[in-house]
């Protein structure tokens, strides 16, 4: 018996019965397995049943988990997506739809559409540094697995998350990227996930980036959606960063309102290693992200931040967890919440100090504006400190636009909308300040301002990129 | 300019303003002086428009209109402008953003393009050195970390830089050393024509030194109780004010 819908033709549902909900996808599971397989390769497919028993096990999370306690998913995960379980090829040519260049930004471009890597017009062309090896996941596993064998579900089988555990069942392809020893990448590498579809699709794709000892890289990740059907990505990224690797991970969301948007992002640090995260929600329907650093070594350093504009019905929650198991590391973390109309954010600033990890500095920020009595936020910082040579600090805040500030403002003249804005605009700068790609840096801020002033809310397609 | 009549302003219902009557004239400089808490900051307030106040009783006209209806923004943009006694500290706004936007929203309220950018780097520069105003702060967050005089400095900027009708000083000397003091003065001086007006609030007859005033008021309990020319002031530093509160008291009996 069928009970899920598979795209098995271009543009059409043909295995389309009812049957929604877990039980529906672990059916799907069990009928379908070796077509998954057949579709993947080898190195991803042998952790592949494990998720699949342990999602049995968890199934998908629900507000009564703790971590999960800010992210509602019942109504998203309820609707009965279509799956490219088969690997149809989608007929769409990025390079055609997305004119993707942030203005004045050299990058080297990927796509991703929906959770298949889309075969680059010519990689050689990219003159990307010797060694560097990007592309699709499933192919190089296929063609290249020892590199990604020590790798592949080392950050990601261990967790007790039902949402991971799905991806590592269903997932057959996403991004790679591998940076040898001492490479440094010049130019950032943009990967545009694209959402392409004409029936309510969900996408699991797995991306895995490998940075070797002194390698460094620069990735800018955004997620957008085409069509005008539902949407559910359900993204795993496994970053592994060596000893003095340097690595900068930019997530930028601007998908519209029916999209679903679960992002698991799972960072190791060793010695020495430098971070920056930064999640950025510009547009969107619901959305979850994880994102989890662990410092493996001594002497990391580690910047974790993120901004949310937030009105209509919008959710976003940010679960993040930093732990620091060695001595001498340094985290930042600073998370900005705007939200107005009734959209409701969710802040969880997990902190875990190891015994040993003696002299460690870590500081958690997050602030939020509420522009409205509908609109609601809810912070957690949950510190675990069992060392004691340390410095941390957390601090919280949920408040209004500074009246004081605002009433100034108007004293020179600034009409009352445009002094909102600036204030708006200025409350989230600093998480901008951190970016490090000065041409991304001009185009969010741009974004960003458009967003304020209401301009980006009818987004459908890549704003960012036209 | 501007007419005060039997003005009545509360807080959180609290009666603060209690029938406040004054009129300034184009040219003019008036100087009004008063014990701490007497409402010399709330007048400034009411003017400006700040909705933490509200208007009870009486009218105040501006040229003509009545300011009382207008948002704060037109107040500023009909030519009213307070250097604030406790200027605001705005984080993650610049100071040339912040000017920008103002000179900006001035000029479109008269029906004028937006300056260009040459002519308001002129501009800037130009103000700047009226009030001998550091480089650096400028291009700063609005007074973010500003020392106190630097603040009241930046006041005086903002002053320069949108030329006001009206321009209420709330103690704008208080905090600054002698030469702040004197270029600060030197400023206003500067800016002074027939065709505009100051009210300084102050608690000092030495900033009258530098700004002469045509009228000294002093104001007590919500009212203007007695006005002079500019001895007033030399009066007030010698005597303070208690001969003052006990005239009101005799003239209640
Ligand atoms: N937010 C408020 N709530 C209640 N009372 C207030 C508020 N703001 C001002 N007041 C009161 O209003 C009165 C007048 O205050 P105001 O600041 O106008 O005095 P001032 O004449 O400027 O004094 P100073 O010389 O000390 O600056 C004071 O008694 C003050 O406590
Ligand atoms: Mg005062």
């Amino acid at each position: 018996m069928e009970n899920k819908t598979i795209i098995a033709e271009t543009n059409s549902k043909s295995l389309s019965l009812a049957g929604v909900g877990e039980a529906s996808y672990i059916d799907l599971y069990k009928q379908h397995h070796e077509s998954i397989k057949k579709h993947s390769a080898a190195v991803m497919n042998d952790s592949r049943d494990a998720s699949f028993a342990l999602f049995e096990e968890l199934r998908f999370p629900t507000t009564a988990l703790e971590n999960y306690k800010y992210s509602d998913l019942k109504a998203a995960l309820a609707i009965d997506y279509g799956l490219n379980i088969n690997r149809i090829p989608i007929p769409v040519n990025p390079y055609d739809v997305f004119k993707c260049d942030v203005p004045g930004i050299q990058s080297y471009l990927f796509f991703v559409v929906n959770d298949a890597f889309y075969p680059t017009m010519d990689t050689k062309a990219l003159k990307l540094p010797e060694g560097v090896i990007i592309g699709s996941l499933k192919e190089i596993a296929e063609t290249r697995p020892e590199l990604l064998k020590e790798y592949y579900g080392k950050l990601s089988t261990s967790k007790k998350d039902g949402l991971v555990a799905f991806n590592g069942a269903f997932a057959q392809d996403g991004f790679f990227m591998y940076v040898p020893k001492n490479v440094q990448l010049t130019k950032p590498v943009q990967l545009v996930n694209i959402m392409r579809s004409d029936v309510d699709f969900m996408a699991n794709s797995h991306n895995l980036i490998i940075l070797e000892e002194g390698a460094k890289a620069q990735l800018l990740v955004c997620d957008h959606t085409v069509d005008e059907v539902r949407f559910l990505s359900n993204r795993v990224t496994e970053v592994f960063v060596g000893e003095h690797a340097t690595y900068e991970h930019y997530k930028l969301e601007n998908t519209h309102t029916k999209t679903t948007n679960l992002s698991t992002l799972l960072i190791d640090q060793r010695a020495s290693s430098n971070v920056i995260a930064n999640v950025i929600t510009l547009h969107n329907g619901v959305t979850r992200n994880t994102v989890e650093i662990d410092l493996d070594g001594e002497h990391c350093e580690t910047q974790l931040c993120g901004m949310v504009i937030g009105d209509k019905n919008q959710q976003v929650d940010n679960f993040t967890s930093i732990i620091h198991n060695k001595p001498n590391c340094n985290s930042h973390e600073l998370f900005k919440y705007v939200l107005d109309g009734f959209a409701k954010g969710g802040f969880t600033g997990k902190l875990l100090v190891a015994k040993d990890a003696q002299k460690t500095t870590a500081f958690q920020t997050n602030r939020n504006i509420l522009l409205n009595k509908t609109a609601k936020m809810r912070t957690k910082p949950q510190l675990e400190i069992y060392a004691d040579d340390v410095k941390c600090s957390h601090g919280a805040t949920i408040g209004s636009l500074d009246e004081t500030a605002k009433f100034y403002m108007q004293s020179r003249g600034i009409s009352e909308p445009e002094a909102r804005l600036l204030l708006m605009f200025a409350f989230t700068n600093d998480v901008i300040e951190f970016i490090r790609i000065p041409a991304l840096q001009d185009r969010i801020k741009m974004l960003v301002e458009k967003r304020l002033r209401g301009e980006l809310s009818k987004c459908e397609g890549c704003v960012i990129c036209q | 300019m501007l007419e005060i009549k039997n003005l009545h302003a509360n807080i959180n219902g609290k009666e603060i303003i209690k029938g406040l009557s004054l009129t300034v004239n184009a040219g003019e400089i008036h100087a009004i002086m008063g014990p701490n808490g007497a409402g010399k900051s709330t007048l400034s307030s009411v003017l400006t428009g700040n909705p933490a106040f509200t208007v009870t009783e009486g009218q105040v006209t501006f040229n003509g209109k009545n300011l009382l209806e207008l948002t704060p923004e037109d107040r500023s943009r009909e030519g009213i402008f307070l250097s604030f006694q406790y200027p605001v500290e705005i984080p993650g706004v610049s100071m040339v953003n912040f000017m920008r936007t103002a000179v900006n929203e001035h000029r479109k309220y008269k029906n004028l393009d937006p300056i260009s950018a040459t002519d308001f780097l002129r501009l800037m520069r130009e103000k700047k050195e009226l009030v001998e105003m550091d480089n650096k702060l400028a291009n700063r967050s609005v007074n973010e970390g500003f020392s106190g005089g630097e603040k009241k400095r930046n006041e005086i900027f903002q002053m320069a830089m949108l030329n006001p009708l009206l321009s209420i000083l709330d103690e704008t000397d208080s905090g600054l050393d002698i030469d702040a003091l004197r270029i600060v003065a030197n400023g206003v001086n500067k800016l002074k024509s027939p065709d505009n007006a100051s009210i300084v609030i102050t608690h000092y007859q030495r900033l009258l030194d530098y700004i002469i005033p045509d009228f000294v008021h002093v104001l007590y309990d919500g009212r203007i109780v007695k006005s002079g020319g500019k001895e007033l002031a030399y009066e007030l530093e010698e005597r303070g004010y208690d001969w003052i509160k006990k005239e009101v008291e005799e003239a209640a009996i």
